[in-house]
């Protein structure tokens, strides 16, 4: 099957890697951050001081008590960061470096074995996004292998040579847990052929190609009542070590990219790695403020880089510019080819190879007052200004027409960046699927 | 720049709440992101870390742009009439031109000051940024009055429609009329002997002392305000000094008429701009064209004496009045026109339309565009309302037969 997605826009960012070669950087510690797994409730398994290995739990869902949040990397439980009302922020665990794994039992029921290993949290199940319910059948499972976001390292490129065989075993034991397909959605890079048992897609388009949700939107799209499960290949491929070792793998790469990174290269470490082990020597050594971003530009999450912690998914850390000690005169009215944007309001634009924008807004929020800019970025038959505008509305009956489960804040990422008004569409889009959710389960 | 800035963090604490100015802090906010790019940044997480360049104040700037070809000719124009008026056979271009900006100025600054002072004092009573939607109606609205028209009633068309139509509804972004033809529409409503008529198209006399006197009791109106007063057949059109106006004359736009609208070759530079910077919507200005010419075309083959209007060639419909103005300035306004792809074809042609259909079948009123405009901004969410439901439709099909596909 051959997917050709056309709308959307892949951003010409500076800072890209030139190869794939990685070098490990062992971390000091590795953090767990439970507010990257929305729809799991954590309930504290550990406390400060306790000794752990690598796959041990840290945390279990309080609604699914079978389902768990475990160490990466052995050692003992360095902190435990709470929040106001005790919110657990973090969990932090000292890598001791030894390495040592717990093994699972692979003959248990694989559910249990996804919940107990941690893998089951890497699951997200539309609607909502979130990590799924126990207890569900989805329609269907969709695996993506690509990453079509800015800067990012393809994700076939982070398996290894010889894993087509070790991805069908996965698979294989992945058909137990739906009646429908597995679809396994691939990019032009892709090089391990067909894997048995999926239904395999050949997706081309410029970003947001990748994103799971508009392969869903453009293959099966989700309608109300429905549930699928979403998942990376990465992560499939860890199913798949998992049931054949029976050790959970967290290892991971690391894409080090941006701007304001001196030499972009791949680092291999463990999720989760503390940022200065990560950050290394990569950072430009320059005066201005810089905003260093667990993830791409367009959906990532700031941290420190002195006490920041890789958040999920774990797959690349993005430095730019802050862009908060700038002066910019008349910023409206510069013409420079070096502003990205996609308006032919700036004409120059295509003048630029490629571009170092910084975080700044580029301009004042304002209610939405040019049309159409959403939908020539949006693959799917989604109306996004209307659905917005219902989720603003907290109107239910019309987010629930206008698709509002087929959404996840992430496909929406391209239509806040080119947001004349500057709206925060994905946060917009996540407190409306927050919303529906405590209203309707 | 450095000093203005240094100044700007000087004074900044004035305006700031517990400061002696902050009553102005709002002003204060608008001037500094005027002459500054905000330093705001992207939130840390569930939000994108760059964004595009593209912000309303460089839309707006470049809307402004796009309609200084009409505002300069206007000026030529409003002078060339006049010296028409006074009987003149040369016309000096730079007297022409400081006559013009004599006419146009005070009115200019009646609009901004009248118009702005609302904006700012609204701005700063809800807390909020002030926004630059202004801008751009506050150069609209002298330019789609009449040269003639008293400062005061200016004043007036424009704070009611500022505050009625803009800011009642929620500020920049939540009107659902344009602001400016709701000023123009207001004027011709309140003050129709002011408004419409013989004489109120071109300046009549000298300005501060500039320009020439003109003969008592000359009228002149319109060419369309001719065509529809006309009994039978019109004839050919005439201008100030009697001669019939030629085609070319009227696409270049040395014609009577509101003060920007008269040129044909203006507007269409100013679209090109639009088109050019994808600032204006082609779905709509194409549509306009498409429904005005197939209206114009029906009327057209149809005509009777009763309508001497509708001996107008469809084509010559955008030469005379505001109908080319309307469909590339008014009916492009992004807020108060239909939002979606499908929508924008069906509003703009029935702008189109329904402009001839005023022009040519109701004697009243010998310009249509401006209530077909409004007429339409009216309807504008109802089509989209009617273009959402066919998404929501295909939607609840598939649905529909993703349950029946079920055991």
């Amino acid at each position: 099957m051959k997917l050709k997605i056309n709308k959307g826009l892949n951003l010409r960012l500076a800072g890209a890697l030139s190869g794939y070669d990685a070098c490990h950087a062992e971390p000091a510690s590795c953090a767990v951050v439970p507010d990257d797994f929305p729809g799991f409730t954590p309930k504290l398994l550990v406390k400060e001081g306790d000794v752990v290995m690598a796959g041990s739990a840290l945390m279990y869902d309080k609604f699914s008590p079978e389902v768990c949040l475990v160490s990466p990397v052995s050692g003992t439980i360095k902190a435990v960061e709470r929040g106001e009302r005790r919110k657990i922020l973090r969990v932090v665990v000292e890598n001791d470096k030894r390495h040592e794994s717990l093994t699972f039992d692979t003959k248990a029921p694989l559910a249990e074995l996804l919940g107990k290993s941690g893998f089951f949290t890497m699951f997200r199940r539309r609607p909502y996004d979130i990590v799924p319910p126990s207890g569900q059948r989805p329609r269907d499972i969709f695996v993506t292998a690509m990453d079509t976001a800015p800067l990012a390292m393809p994700l076939s490129a982070r398996l290894p040579g010889d894993a087509a065989a070790t991805l069908a075993g996965a698979v294989r034991a992945l058909t137990s847990l739906t009646d429908g397909k597995i679809y396994l959605c691939v990019g032009g890079e892709w090089s391990y052929g067909d894997i048995p048992g999926t239904e395999t897609v050949h997706v081309s388009g410029p970003h947001p190609a990748g994103n799971v949700g508009i392969q869903i939107a453009n293959i099966a799209p989700i309608s109300k009542g429905e549930n699928v499960w979403t998942l990376d290949v990465v992560t499939l491929y860890r199913i798949g070590r998992l049931l054949k070792t029976g050790h959970a793998d967290f290892s991971t790469l690391v894409a080090v990219v941006g701007s304001e990174v001196a030499k972009p290269g791949v680092i291999s470490t463990y999720m989760g790695a503390d940022m200065p082990s990560v950050l290394g020597k990569f950072v430009k050594d320059t005066p201005c403020h810089k905003r260093v971003i667990s993830g791409n530009v367009l959906t990532g999450t700031v941290v420190s880089p002195a006490d920041g912690y890789l958040r999920f998914p774990y797959r690349q850390v993005t430095v730019i510019a802050e862009g908060d000690d700038v002066d910019e005169f008349m910023g409206w009215a510069n013409l420079s080819p070096a502003k990205i944007s996609i308006s032919r309001a700036l004409p120059f634009h295509g003048l630029h190879r490629f571009f170092s924008p910084d975080a700044r807004l580029q301009g004042g929020r304002r209610a939405m007052i040019m049309s159409g800019e959403y939908d020539k970025v949006m693959p799917a038959d989604i109306m996004v200004e209307y659905l917005i505008k219902a989720i603003l509305g907290r109107n239910i009956d019309d987010m629930e027409a206008l698709g509002i489960y087929e959404a996840a804040p992430e496909d929406f990422a391209l239509c806040e960046f080119v947001d004349t008004s500057k709206l925060p569409i994905q946060q917009i889009v996540r407190d409306g699927l927050d919303f529906l959710r405590k209203e309707l389960e | 720049m450095k000093p203005l800035r240094n100044f700007l963090d000087r004074i900044k604490p004035t305006f700031q709440p517990g400061g002696r100015l902050s009553a102005f802090g709002s002003v204060y906010e608008g001037m500094e992101s005027f002459l500054y790019n905000p330093r705001t940044t992207s939130a840390p997480a569930c939000a994108v870390h760059v964004h595009d360049c593209m912000d309303s104040k460089r839309a707006m700037i470049i809307v402004v742009l796009a309609l200084m070809p009409c505002f300069f000719f206007g000026m030529y124009n409003t002078g060339y009439q006049h010296w028409l008026a006074c009987g003149a056979t040369t016309f000096p271009f730079f007297d022409l031109m400081i006559y013009g900006l004599l006419a146009i100025l005070p009115r200019v600054a009646v609009t901004y000051i009248v118009g702005l002072g609302i904006e700012f004092a609204v701005a700063q009573m809800r807390h909020e940024e002030i926004q630059e939607g202004f801008l751009v109606t506050g150069i609209l609205i002298p330019m789609i009055c009449p040269v003639e028209t008293p400062l005061w009633m200016l004043a007036v068309a424009t704070a009611f429609s500022v505050i009625f139509v803009k800011e009642v509804f929620g500020g920049t972004g939540y009107n659902i009329f344009n602001v400016a033809l709701v000023a123009r529409a207001f004027l011709f409503f309140a003050y129709p002997a002011h408004m419409s008529g013989d004489a109120v198209f071109v300046a009549s006399d000298p300005i501060f002392g500039f320009g020439p006197e003109a003969a008592d009791g000359f009228t002149c109106a319109t060419p369309l305000g001719q065509i529809a007063a006309s009994i039978g057949v019109p004839g050919a059109v005439t201008g100030i000094n009697g001669l019939a106006i030629s085609r070319w004359d009227a696409f270049i736009g040395l014609i009577p008429g509101s003060f920007g609208e008269t040129s044909l070759a203006c507007v269409i530079i100013g679209a090109i701009i639009l088109l050019l910077t994808g600032i204006g919507s082609w779905r709509i200005m194409l549509s306009v064209v498409a429904g005005t010419l197939l209206m114009g075309w029906i009327a057209n083959e149809f005509a009777v004496p009763t309508y001497p209007a509708s001996y107008i060639k469809p084509l010559d419909q955008f030469l005379y009045g505001g109908l080319a103005f309307a469909a590339v300035f008014m009916a492009t306004d992004p807020v108060t026109a239909s939002r979606t792809n499908t929508g924008k074809f069906i509003y703009g042609f029935l702008i189109g339309v329904v402009a001839v259909l005023i022009r040519t079948y109701n004697n009243g009123y010998p310009e249509g565009a401006m209530l077909a405009v409004l007429l339409m901004n009216a309807l504008a969410s109802l089509i989209d309302w009617v273009v959402v439901r066919s998404n929501i439709s295909r939607r609840k099909a598939r649905l529909k037969s993703s349950c029946a596909a079920k055991p």
